[in-house]
């Protein structure tokens, strides 16, 4: 037998190839890629996948995205932000179509995962594309019809890097219990409401539950998932309540 | 950057500890030689710009876990760790 064959059979996470059933241009530099995949083992929201591209003269590069899209969802998501000096976004995003196929393997990871049966009140802070698998936290959520209160803080250069920002106001309008707040760092629409700053304790403090109740899920660059993170410490929550997800400063 | 923008959690060594464990690491908790803090795996730091992957204490920083693959033989040391209790 081939040994590629006895491997997969062996191998507890294998990789698999999904064709592309469809591309979502979320902001001039992201993307969701809605992947057809085969035999999909089902996730849970907060999990990722492995990428992995093979370049003609066999060499591999390989970086782990976000599932965007809910369990619930039938097919697979995964959004992908183009930095312009990676190895593998600017693939994913500029020269993928639909049909190519992508080698994958997934769902990875069980600590930054959030399930209805986990309950809340639930505080999501994402910054930039960190605020992928918060989302499909809340497309969970909301696909499951859950009540479950729940704020998302989401830190953004300006409103047009803000990812999923149509469907993120359907889902705030339409549900009491669900609460969007924006920080803008860089560059405000003029009469802007939202924050205007990068997140520190004193928006934390503003848009946390009171005495740091229920759950926090932090994601983004490293520098902000710690400031984040230490900043919720130091306002109330333990540090078991805060589960945290970050970058790094490539990724690409 | 620094060494401080280097730093990813547990997640980021998901997919690698699942080529070599059957049950999902990053729920398990471990407990650091060194200090004597209980984490879980997905808490801890990871800094996977070595030639490998390093996984730290939280608390302490020493090291718990490195993990260097190459063509399908893996390099496992993980003298940091006293224990890890591993959910089934």
């Amino acid at each position: 037998m081939a040994r590629a064959a006895v491997l997969g059979r062996l191998s507890r996470i294998a990789w698999q190839l999904g064709a592309v059933a469809e591309l979502v241009d979320e902001t001039a530099r992201v993307k969701t890629l809605v992947l057809e995949v085969p035999d999909w083992a089902g996730h849970r929201a907060g999990q990722h996948v492995d990428v992995r591209l093979t370049a003609e003269d066999g060499y591999q590069a390989q970086r782990s995205y976000s599932i965007a899209s809910a369990p619930e969802d039938e097919r697979l998501a995964i959004t992908v932000e183009r930095l312009d000096d990676g190895e593998v976004s600017p693939y994913l995003a500029e020269e993928l179509v639909v049909g190519d196929k992508l080698e994958l393997r997934g769902p990875i990871g069980g600590y930054f995962v959030w399930e209805v049966e986990q309950g809340g009140p639930l505080l999501l802070v994402g910054g930039g594309s960190g605020v992928v698998p918060l989302v499909a936290m809340l497309r969970h959520r909301a696909a499951s019809g859950a009540r479950v209160p729940t704020r998302l803080l989401y830190s953004a250069r300006s409103l047009e890097d803000v990812i999923y920002r149509e469907e993120l106001g359907r889902l705030a309008a339409s549900d009491d219990e669900l609460e969007v707040a924006y920080a803008l760092t860089r560059e405000q629409p003029a009469g802007w409401m939202g924050y205007a700053r990068r997140v520190d304790e004193e928006i934390l403090r503003e848009v946390s539950y009171p005495s740091g109740e229920g759950l926090a899920f932090v994601c983004g660059p490293t520098r902000f998932v710690e400031t984040v993170a230490d900043g919720l410490v130091a306002i109330g929550y333990a540090p078991e309540q805060v589960r945290t997800e970050r970058f790094g400063p490539t990724g690409g | 950057m620094d060494e401080q923008d280097l730093k990813l959690d547990g997640n980021a060594a998901a997919g690698l500890l699942r080529e070599l464990f059957a049950f999902e690491l990053t729920t398990a908790r471990g407990r650091c030689e060194n200090c004597g803090a209980v984490a879980e795996v997905g808490a801890v730091s990871v800094y996977a710009n070595a030639p490998g992957s390093v996984l730290r204490c939280p608390q302490c920083e020493s090291v718990l876990m490195r993990i260097v693959s190459n063509g399908g033989r893996y390099w496992l040391d993980v003298r940091g760790i006293s224990w890890l209790e591993i959910r089934a």
